[in-house]
């Protein structure tokens, strides 16, 4: 393959993107060697499968952590990646423990439904991989996939990276509290003063101070793992639903612990509403109200692996190029180089910018159940009686 | 879609993570960081304020200096004034003083003139009144010294007796 020759140096021209298209140049080249065995026809309609697989694969979570491939023997790939731990759960089994290189002996094949298999099973256990992987179970039971897989991995990076960044900033506070911020602090500080001036005083009130831990855990632990998901290499934790729905479910149990009173009071029997209307109104607030951490996931979830389909997709396109022509191929680089670093740029501020939204609307909503009685409602109750 | 459905293993790992950030950083970075965010903001504020107050204290004393300024510059004048006012009062006095005394001096001199012209006068009188005299005497001694002129003078003297 013409590109395969080109690799080495498209490395070093993509430098940041090496990862992407690196590892996607593994993928299809993998998918070809391990599938591929038929006519050259059906070689250029597997290709473009390929990248389609390829996008997906990438942006979803793996039991492995893909670094790259080498050219092997008889043109076979020689994969270089880092088997992460599976656990997995199975009720009368209980929990077991053990490496995904257990999966790597054999091939895959695929099944009718279009899903890849593993040929290697492990403890009654098999790999089916389509947009995802899923661990199942040889006689169909249930099992329960608890592995430290790649996102899983790159939390707890990102979790140690927080956990250092902001001790260690924090420790300069214990020594003089009368000090000028400088260096890192500064930055740090600068953030922590925006969130609580722009986000928790407006939306919370007097009692932001109570929110703002939580408010600047979620702040910054989306931050910096949308800046981890954008490295080379890097996986696309905060692209992934789980993870938005979980952060979305402790913003939602956040706002229903503290909503007050008077919240609940509006919601479910709003004052001065007539009767009929309120068997309308009040399921709407209610499923507005569960609308509302619906939003947070989705939000989070599209955004950043909308950024990260993009810019796998526009580097794809040098061998997609590639494929029709080696001259295409060449001349799509700069093309493809200058589209990425765009995006990688917009990525970056999108990463930012979708932690502060997060952020913000966590502070909206729980602003909102948290509200207290206005004077005119005051009124409007004394009225009532 | 497989890329809706959410995995248990990474939204359990998520949880737990996120759960034990939460708690390690709420207890060792932002509530020292927030603390002293507060305490310094409070110190600055507070560091404002003072400023503010000493500022006005200043601008008051700087007024209230001003307008010992503006006295004194006004003192200074009134006095400046006084001391012309004397000055030329006591220069008007000695002038009226040296005015009277040399119009004193004058008459004086006047009346000296006046007293020794009149002494002249009379002493050029008597000269002139004892040299008449004598040239009478003289003239008559020589007249009465022959016979006939005091017989004329005895016709005379006896002309007068007899009127009488």
């Amino acid at each position: 393959m013409s590109f395969r020759r080109l690799f080495p140096l498209l490395i070093l021209v993509f430098g940041l993107f090496g990862f992407t298209f690196s590892s996607f140049g593994q993928e299809a080249e993998n998918a070809e060697n391990t599938q591929v065995e038929g006519a050259e026809a059906a070689h250029e309609e597997k290709k473009s499968l390929n990248i389609t697989e390829l996008v997906f694969g990438h942006v979803s979570d793996s039991h492995e952590w893909h670094l790259f491939s080498l050219e092997g023997e008889h043109g076979h790939e020689k994969e270089i990646a880092m088997p992460l731990p599976v656990i997995v759960y199975r009720p009368g089994k209980g929990i077991s423990v053990f490496s995904y290189s257990h999966f790597h002996h054999g091939g895959w094949y695929k099944d009718e439904k279009g899903n890849k298999i593993s040929e290697a099973s492990y403890d009654g256990l098999y790999v089916e991989k389509n947009m995802k992987e899923k661990i199942k179970s040889d006689d169909g039971s249930p099992v329960y996939d608890l592995s430290i897989t790649k996102n899983v991995l790159s939390m707890l990076i990102s979790v140690v990276i927080i956990l250092w960044l902001m001790t260690s900033a924090a420790k300069k506070y214990k020594k003089g509290v009368v000090a000028a911020p400088k260096g890192f602090q500064n930055a740090l500080e600068s953030v922590i003063i925006f969130l609580r001036d722009e986000v928790a005083k407006p939306n919370l009130g007097k009692k932001h101070g109570k929110y703002m831990p939580m408010l600047l855990t979620v702040f910054f632990f989306i931050w910096i793992n949308n800046l981890l998901g954008l490295l080379p290499g890097g996986a696309n934790f905060t692209g992934n639903i789980a993870v938005t729905l979980c952060l979305s479910l402790i913003s939602f149990i956040v706002l229903l612990v503290r909503a007050n009173s008077h919240f609940w009071g509006h919601l479910l029997n709003p004052p001065g509403v007539p009767t009929g209307i309120k068997f309308l109104l009040v399921p709407i607030e209610i499923i507005s109200l569960f609308i509302k951490p619906v939003a947070l996931t989705i939000r989070l979830f599209a955004n950043m692996l909308a950024g990260h389909i993009v810019i796998l997709c526009v580097v794809s396109m040098i061998f997609i190029f590639s494929a029709m022509s080696k001259f295409a191929g060449i001349g799509f680089v700069p093309v493809s180089l200058a589209f990425s670093v765009f995006m990688f740029m917009l990525e970056l501020l999108v990463a930012a910018i979708q932690a502060f939204i997060f952020t913000n609307l966590s502070a909206v909503f729980i602003g909102q159940a948290i509200e207290e009685v206005h004077h005119d409602d005051a009124h409007g109750d004394v009225a009532h009686h | 879609m497989d890329l809706l459905t959410p995995e248990l293993g990474l939204f359990f790992w998520t949880l737990v993570a996120f759960i034990i950030v939460f708690l390690i950083l709420r207890k060792f970075a932002w509530g020292p960081i927030l603390s002293s965010l507060g305490e310094r903001e409070k110190g600055i504020a507070d560091s404002i304020a003072t400023a503010e107050r000493v500022k006005a204290e200043m601008s008051q004393l700087k007024s209230e200096n001003e307008k010992l300024m503006a006295q004194a510059r006004e003192e200074r004048s009134i006095m400046l004034k006084e001391a012309k006012e004397m000055k030329d009062r006591i220069v008007n006095e000695a002038k009226n003083q040296a005015k009277e005394e040399a119009n004193k001096i004058i008459t004086d001199a006047q009346h000296q003139i006046q007293q020794q012209k009149m002494a002249a006068l009379t002493e050029v009188k008597n000269e002139i009144g004892n040299l008449a005299v004598e040239v009478a005497g003289k003239i008559l001694r020589k007249e009465l010294s022959a016979a006939q002129g005091q017989e004329a003078y005895m016709q005379l003297l006896s002309e007068d007796i007899k009127l009488n």
